[in-house]
């Protein structure tokens, strides 16, 4: 079964399930979220953060549960939040990594899933190379709970309603807020999943930086007027001057350096004079603006150090957000059902 | 079919007045005393409380706000519920902490309360107050201050309604939905 189809049977239940309140069994993007469920999900990160900051930061919630993580990319931040978000809620988290796994012996990614489900366990927090990964397990498995934690150049819910939650917590709002995203959207997920999320709390999304690293494609598919396009409000800019001006918060992507390889960029050089975030271009932006970075940074080239360590910068806030809203989503799957 | 009303906003404001007094006689007054809301509606009925204790004692009673949902034993059964932060201004170590809640029926969330409490110090008593008892209980707990008994049916809702959640005060009784 193809990729697409595995989105359309996967997703659309669950659009429906939102409105009749069913119970989320999986979290493989915000594209099938509604508003009221994401409010619902920084709602409960609020009371979730609260227990990160007690002297014992321990609650019985999920005991009993077991909770796999199942990496096939590199990662730290969003591996190492998944374990203490599960460890805090008193779920056993088992980490496995693809290296020193069967995988090394050849097992597919769905047979993985399979052995991991036969043994008794209740949530995959999987990270993939390839975009959809997710969606095969959440299509195959039917028992467990799926949770993206990255695929591919797709989604990155998790990172997405972290981020949502950083601006909601500093600004106080979503609504009518001017977000700015640059550098790499083409192959960012963090990017493809913000874009859903704050789209749909109502903020008003910019993209900015090469036109050969904008994802034109997920803007305007084709066939779809802008009547019912979802993202239809989001506007692109290539220059960056022009796409702060006014802006509320600033979120610089991390540019992959194997991109300049690719035909994607001129230079390395033209690309930190045109698009990095720098002190001085932050000066056409709201002057409470905050800078977000999902990491990890390549400072000096995205995004100036002095910027990044600067009064502005919000990412160590999302580091730490980052537990709090796995909490709620690992409860979230965890609540309900029965 | 219709809802059965048991107590007005009258009847509300004379119960927790006296549950206050209770507080006040069993306590001999404020000292060491913390009042502890369990959300959402107790942590309201908590604050009235304490409003009251200062109003007939002359001092402050400090109050916390409890969530109790990271605590229950029965996640799996029911529907994600939103989890609000715990508020605990004070140190409830050696404390006398009076729990409040609006409807005690099976004594599970009042058994949450007692583990969420646990893990913010080792208070020196635990008691409870309760707008309304309505019976059922499926563990073995009493409240200590009680609003009103109500017998009902198990399949009956009680509802509970607050002026600073539902712009009125109400308790009735209304039937289960189909």
């Amino acid at each position: 079964m193809s990729l697409l189809n595995a989105i359309e049977t996967e997703a659309q239940p669950q659009i429906e399930a939102a409105a009749v309140r069913k119970r989320r069994r999986h979290v493989l993007d915000l594209d099938d979220f509604s508003q009221q469920e994401i409010l619902e999900v920084l709602e409960s990160a609020e009371g979730m953060s609260e227990v990160l900051h007690r002297d014992i930061k321990k609650v019985p919630a999920l005991r009993g549960r077991v909770v796999v993580t199942l990496f096939y990319e590199a990662s730290t931040r969003t591996r190492i939040s998944f374990e203490e978000a599960g460890k805090i809620l008193s779920a056993d988290v088992i980490n496995m990594s693809a290296s020193g796994s069967s995988t090394e012996k050849g097992e597919s990614l769905l047979n993985t899933g399979l052995t991991i489900q036969a043994m008794g366990v209740d949530i995959i927090v999987i990270r993939h190379p390839h975009s959809g990964a997710p969606y095969l397990l959440a299509q195959h498995l039917d028992r467990v709970g799926i949770i993206n934690a990255g695929d591919g150049i797709h989604a990155h819910p998790t990172q997405a309603l972290l981020d949502l939650y950083t601006v909601k917590e500093k600004l106080g709002r979503l609504e009518g807020l001017k977000i700015v995203i640059v550098g790499d959207v083409l192959h960012s997920r963090v990017a493809r999943s913000n874009i859903w999320g704050f789209v749909k709390m109502g903020a008003q999304v910019i993209l900015c930086g090469p036109s050969t690293l904008l994802p034109l494609d997920m803007l305007r598919p084709s066939g779809n007027d802008d009547q019912d396009n979802p993202l239809a409000s989001v506007q692109v800019e290539t220059n960056l001057d022009r796409a702060l001006e006014g802006a509320d918060v600033v979120m610089a992507l991390r540019l992959q350096a194997e991109r300049q390889n690719g035909g994607f960029l001129p230079s390395m050089r033209e690309y930190i004079r045109r698009w990095q975030v720098t002190e001085a271009r932050l000066s056409r932006a709201n002057p409470d603006a905050l800078v977000m970075h999902p990491g990890p940074m390549n400072e000096g080239i995205e995004i100036s150090s002095t910027l990044a360590h600067g009064g502005r910068s919000v990412i160590e806030q999302q580091v730490t957000n980052g537990v709090a809203i796995r909490m709620a989503l690992l409860y979230h799957l965890s609540a309900g059902g029965e | 079919m219709a809802d059965r009303q048991i107590m007005n906003d009258q009847d509300i404001k004379r119960a927790l007045a006296r549950v206050a007094h209770e507080i006040l006689e069993r306590n001999r007054g404020v000292e060491d005393l913390v009042i502890v809301g369990i959300h959402t509606r107790g942590v309201h009925l908590a604050q009235r409380l304490a409003s009251n204790l200062s109003e007939f004692e002359g001092s402050e009673v400090p109050v916390a706000d409890l969530d109790i949902n990271l605590y229950r034993d029965d996640v799996k059964s029911r529907m994600s519920p939103r989890i609000r932060p715990t508020r605990m201004p004070v140190d409830i170590q050696g404390k006398k902490v009076v729990l409040v809640d609006d409807v005690l029926f099976t004594g599970r969330t009042v058994r949450a309360a007692m583990d969420a409490l646990n893990d913010f110090g080792r208070p020196q008593q635990v008691q409870l107050a309760i707008l309304l008892d309505r019976g059922h209980r499926e563990l073995p707990i009493r409240a200590d201050y009680v609003g009103q008994n109500v017998p009902t049916a198990p399949d009956e809702v009680v509802r509970v309604r607050l002026i600073e959640t539902d712009g009125i005060d109400e308790v009735a009784i209304v039937r289960a939905e189909e």
